[in-house]
């Protein structure tokens, strides 16, 4: 729904021959020119990221498909994977032309092992039609494969480095970064780890051109972007959307205007109420990796707030003492709030923990918790729901 | 689900390390093709794998014990896992929780007498648009209704009376 130039038809190694026709150094140059920023949340530029891996010395190179889509209210690199497979890894061939890797990874989130057996029949015809192997569309020296590893329930292991350290065989604990990946990943050897939606534009890039894709959405979020639209709405599903979009604008493709709330970005997003419902959906605005979660007036947005605290409670990796107990002691307090059971100045103290939580954590899980631990308490106490 | 008792682990996990390698990144691979095979990694299990990729056995039960999809004690023949994020929770997921437990006679956490299924909760699995959702083992059943999900047991129940 929505453009269908992302999600449209696709002739299978189209990107690919468009790639070969260019210098390596050219297809970073075409990716940085379109501006295309990660669409895993992160946003970090694709180009630049793909340019530091090119430059980075090391005997190999590594491409890592992050397919760890665990974000609540994500879903579109499940449809990705399930409709376009053939966009996804022509891409991740696009990335290993320009930064000169021999191997890839996809990291399947487990819960996703449904669709392993696709996705394996996918990568045997593309080795059959040449798009994976040995001198890759008759190019010599161009040789690529990619390796399809699962993940088995871990949350943090959508973080890059925790991905990697899973790939290596250990815990899905972040590392201390940097070095970033781009310079030390899997096996401490460069790797450009980018999200399925990432892979998937940068097929359509090559296809039709950076001015193609720098000429949509705003100054700072080029583009087309997938959204996640789930919760009290009509129709539920993947919205292909330019950049910039409002929230406004979305909730009514997706027939929810009745929406007191939006949860924008997942657990680990910002809660955007009614009267804020004209910002936008870009970097510079409201940030997300697609996820948009839709509350109506009889939802208690104090249930939402508890849902997600349990969910990062349950998530932590443990690493960091802040993130393992400041977090249930968060969870706790949403609890005893629930129940009429705190003062104002327990929740002042709360409020403190939450951003003692962020600023004291090694990765994202934690360094998040205080934007929906504020912005759903805010639009609670603002009485936008019941 | 094969039984475990009198399994050679050595010959088992000596053609899992043939198949994924025998060096340290082959482990999730390793384990997660245990987990499927036999429904948990047991303790036997865990020092072969540990000998095979050189590793200490504590790594082996470390990794084990991080990942929500492996164990290393023996679950139900069918894992139901029933997605309890915010999607799927506001969709009634209470209600299909109900259902599944009333239906098997366990709550969740549990494992039925019988040793068929195990009810789990699992967080959210990307299937917002559909919801509720769960997964029996890593089979994925949308759109739940308690009805419904009441016939998915029902199904996975002849279907492990066969085997």
């Amino acid at each position: 729904m929505g453009a269908q130039m992302v999600l449209g038809p696709y002739t299978p190694g189209a990107a690919i021959d468009a790639a070969l026709k260019m210098k390596r150094s050219d297809v970073v140059v075409t990716v940085r020119e379109s501006g295309l920023r990660g669409r895993g949340g992160a946003g970090f530029p694709t180009g630049t990221k793909w340019m530091l891996a090119a430059a980075a010395t090391g005997d190999e190179k590594y491409v890592v498909c992050n397919a760890d889509e665990g974000e609540p209210g994500t879903f579109k690199d499940r449809v990705l994977l399930s409709d376009h497979a053939d966009l996804v890894f022509d891409g991740m061939a696009v990335c290993a032309y320009a930064i000169g890797a021999r191997k890839g990874f996809v990291y399947l989130r487990g819960e996703y092992r449904y669709l392993l057996a696709d996705l394996e029949a996918t990568l045997e015809r593309m080795r059959e039609e040449n798009r994976l192997g040995k001198s890759i569309a008759g190019k010599d020296g161009f040789d690529f494969d990619i390796e399809i590893r699962l993940g088995s329930g871990a949350y943090v292991c959508g973080e890059e480095s925790a991905l990697i350290e899973s790939l290596e065989g250990r815990r899905g604990e972040p590392r201390i970064r940097p070095p970033f990946p781009v310079s030390a990943g899997y096996l401490g050897r460069p790797t450009a780890v980018n999200n399925v939606e990432t892979f998937a534009l940068a097929s359509r890039i090559m296809e039709k051109g950076a001015e193609w894709f720098s000429e949509i959405g705003t100054d700072e979020s080029a583009g087309y972007k997938l959204f996640s639209v789930s919760g009290d709405c009509e129709n539920p599903g993947v919205y292909e959307l330019p950049m910039g979009t409002s929230i406004n604008e979305l909730l009514t493709t997706v027939g929810a205007e009745d929406a007191v709330a939006v949860q924008v970005g997942g657990a680990s997003g910002e809660m955007v109420t009614r009267d804020a419902f004209n910002r936008r959906l870009a970097f510079e605005d409201v940030a997300t990796g697609g996820s948009v979660i839709v509350f109506g007036p009889e939802r208690n947005l104090l249930d939402v707030l508890e849902n997600f605290m349990d969910f990062f409670t349950d998530e932590s990796c443990g690493q960091c003492t802040p993130c393992r107990l400041g977090i249930r002691r968060l969870l706790n307090g949403v609890r005893d709030l629930k129940k009429g059971a705190l003062s104002a100045d327990d929740l002042k103290m709360l409020r403190g923990l939450s951003k003692s939580v962020a600023i004291s954590s090694k990765c994202g899980l934690g360094q998040s918790c205080d934007t929906p631990f504020a912005s759903i308490l805010d639009a609670h106490l603002k009485g936008v729901a019941q | 689900m094969k039984a475990t008792a009198g399994v050679d682990w050595c010959e088992v996990v000596d053609a899992l390390a043939e198949k994924h390698d025998r060096k340290p990144h082959a482990l999730m691979g390793i384990l997660q093709d245990l987990q499927m095979e036999y429904g948990h990694v047991c303790p036997d299990a865990q020092i072969e794998v540990a000998l095979a990729l050189g590793i200490s056995p504590t790594h082996v039960s470390d990794v084990i014990s991080f990942y929500h999809f492996l164990c290393s004690e023996p679950k139900g023949q069918y894992v139901v896992w029933l997605c309890q994020t915010i999607s799927c929770d506001m969709a009634d997921k209470d209600q299909i929780a109900k259902a599944l437990s009333d239906e098997l006679g366990i709550s969740f956490g549990e494992t039925t007498g019988d040793g068929l299924f195990t009810l789990e909760y699992t967080n959210c699995m990307g299937m917002c648009d559909q919801a509720p959702a769960m997964l029996v083992n890593d089979e994925v059943h949308v759109s739940l209704t308690p009805d419904s999900a009441r016939e998915i047991i029902a199904g996975y129940r002849r279907e492990g009376g066969l085997g």
